[in-house]
């Protein structure tokens, strides 16, 4: 296993080298929080953060996106024909991007880049994307990575792991094409493994040992989608909702999306913008039948995508990286750890003596 | 790499009003580039996102059979936005056609078996294109005996009019046509809901038959017990749901049922298979 020692120092210079090959972008000091924003030529980004208020998955799949541009203009031959439009694919390298956030990417990655159908825009721009992940030294207590399939040092996703370790970085080269990122930032200074591995290990069994915060889903895959669709507790999770949709705009790992046409004279773009299963509109039918008609319905399809449809789905775990935005965000205080403890726990009713 | 949100151009051929509300018409929509039409191979119970551009998407069933080459058929109800947009529009309008999307009747297991398919209002498009694909004469003989059960409020709400008198003509087809009440004089088939005339008229559930439903809800609840009355088996019970949807390819998030998605897993789905997802549609 490889590591390379970067003086921090040396960052800026390293950096600059990147700046020429790559759009650059990283976290960023804003009014209230952190945000992954381009970095112009010499700025350095700002590691003295926890999680950015929004997660990068815009990165990738932008609040909104033009699809195809048209013309309503008779006169025009090719007049109301849909028509591709060129699509900004330059390289990008995210610098600090936490493990959790790369994770994400991976489980959304499923949605849109699947066997039958590949979302052209999604993969595009995750193709485009080198990621540069900076360990997590010091977690929130709203983290739960370790238990959600992560953890604070996880490599899946990333290009390059960087590990603060003081004065300098650790860096772990994870695939050829984060390889090739560091050579051209001309940071090769390969150091002595063992001694690498051990700064690393100590680093990274601190950071674990400051997440206390967990989620149980052993018994999710094993439990009745129908059981816990109908389980009681709903009626107690959604009482507070106010379906302001905070949640799913925070999370790393919502996608849902909406697809509008939008007109200006004889010009106009098909879009596609966040969508949010909070809002009652997003599955109203044309007939003013609503299957997720109260929010009751909306909270439970939330948590249900979220801990259950998505483990049965992929066979996999869940789709949450342990992030906690959601948790610090939620204006009513609903906490997906509280809901995946109900839903793991849920009794079986047929193994349940009536009363 | 293929891009699935690009509808393909065509232009609208023929506008048929199918009921006497003026509600439903029927678009036959052809092609532009004559290269889509084999792009765009299909089966019956599949649909498609008709796009317009400026107004949007609707997901709405293949009404025609690809038996039948050269167009394709949509028939439409207006009800929001873009139907409403639609129904104004004129022969010659160019728009867009992407897909076809999701799964299909299960032809290959219906294969050598009887089949009855039972509709009901202006659910009756994709059934349309079921009919019209298994009487084709390189088809019919892959079929046993073939029912239909087709019944809407009126006689001038039944959709296909000319068809259904043509297939009532056939001896290898039985015919079933219902209305909800008629005062015409000239009304020479069934009157009463459907339910009641799956009862009376429809075979014995078997091994060997299999039932394909759409219709509105009511129309289900109530034939649901009929056909379990009649020993048809659940997995021999076809049904086709409907969702609100966007991309229709699995990926936007809205018109799940439990973890399957009603545009790419569905919209056609066993009566068993439901049974097993939450009753959210």
């Amino acid at each position: 296993m490889k590591w390379i020692k970067i003086e921090k120092k040396d960052f800026n210079r390293g950096l600059s080298a990147l700046a020429k090959a790559y759009r650059l972008l990283g976290p960023v000091k804003k009014e209230k929080a952190h945000a992954f924003e381009a970095l112009n030529e010499g700025q350095t980004p700002d590691f003295d953060f926890f999680n950015t208020h929004l997660s990068p998955k815009f990165l990738v799949q932008p609040q909104s996106e033009i699809l195809f541009e048209y013309s309503l203009d008779e006169g025009k031959e090719d007049h109301h024909i849909l028509k591709e439009i060129q699509k900004d694919l330059l390289p990008r390298l995210v610098v600090g991007i936490r493990p959790c956030d790369a994770a994400a990417l991976l489980l959304v990655r499923r949605n849109f880049d699947a066997s039958k159908y590949r979302d052209p825009f999604w993969v595009g721009a995750y193709e485009s994307l080198t990621l540069f992940g900076l360990a997590c030294g010091a977690p929130c207590a709203t983290c739960f990575c370790t238990t959600a399939g992560g953890g604070p040092f996880n490599e899946a996703g990333l290009d390059a792991l960087l590990v603060d370790a003081g004065d300098y970085f650790l860096v772990r080269p994870i695939t050829e094409k984060g390889e090739g990122a560091l050579k051209t930032a001309g940071w090769e200074n390969a150091v002595d493994e063992k001694t690498a591995l051990d700064i690393v290990t100590l680093l990274k069994t601190a950071a674990e040992s400051r997440i206390t915060s967990t989620v149980e889903t052993d018994h999710l895959k094993n439990q009745s989608t129908v059981a816990l669709y109908d389980a009681p507790f709903w009626e107690d999770v959604s009482f507070s909702c106010i379906n302001c949709g905070t949640c799913t705009y925070v999370c790393p790992t919502c996608w849902c999306f909406d697809i509008q046409d939008e007109c200006f004279g004889y010009s106009g773009v098909r879009m596609r913008n966040w969508d949010s299963c909070m809002y009652p509109l997003f599955t109203l039918h044309g007939s003013g039948h609503n299957p997720r008609g109260t929010k009751l319905h909306r909270v439970r399809q939330r948590f249900m995508h979220k801990l259950k449809y998505y483990v049965d789905k992929y066979d996999d775990g869940i789709q949450c990286v342990g992030c906690g935005r959601c948790i610090q965000s939620c204006p009513v205080n609903i906490d997906i750890r509280k809901v995946c403890k109900l839903m793991n726990s849920h009794p079986d009713p047929s193994t349940v003596c009536p009363v | 790499m293929f891009n699935p949100y690009l509808p393909y151009p065509v232009r609208i051929a023929e506008i048929i009003t199918e009921t006497e509300d003026k509600n439903l018409k029927t678009f036959k929509f052809v092609f532009l580039n004559p290269e889509d039409e084999e792009k765009f191979s299909y089966t019956p119970g599949q649909f498609a996102e008709l796009s317009i551009a400026g107004k949007g998407e609707i997901p709405i069933g293949i009404a025609s059979s690809p038996t039948e080459k050269g167009f394709i058929l949509f028939t439409i109800n207006k009800v929001g936005l873009v139907t409403n947009h639609l129904h104004a529009m004129k022969v010659g309008d160019i728009m867009g056609i992407r897909g076809p999307l999701g799964n299909w009747y299960p032809w290959e297991l219906m294969e050598g078996k009887n089949v009855v398919i039972i509709g009901g209002g202006f659910a009756f498009t994709t059934l349309r294109s079921s009919i019209v694909y298994m009487l084709h004469p390189d088809n019919r003989l892959k079929f046993k005996e073939i029912h239909v059960i087709y019944g809407a409020r009126s006689p001038g709400m039944l959709l296909y009019r000319e068809e259904l008198a043509a297939w009532e003509r056939r001896d290898d087809i039985h015919m079933h046509i219902t209305v909800d009440a008629t005062k015409d004089p000239g009304w020479k088939y069934n009157v009463g809901f459907v339910p009641t005339i799956t009862e009376k008229k429809a075979p014995q559930g078997d091994e060997n038959t299999y039932g394909i439903i759409c219709g509105p809800p009511i129309m289900i609840k109530f034939t649901q017990p009929v056909l379990d009355k009649l020993g048809y088996s659940h997995d021999h019970i076809i049904m086709s749901l409907e969702n609100r949807m966007k991309c229709g390819i699995g990926m936007c998030g809205r018109c799940n049922i439990g973890k399957e998605f009603v545009c790419k897993d569905g919209p056609v789905f066993t009566l068993s298979q439901l049974s097993a997802m939450p009753k959210e549609y």
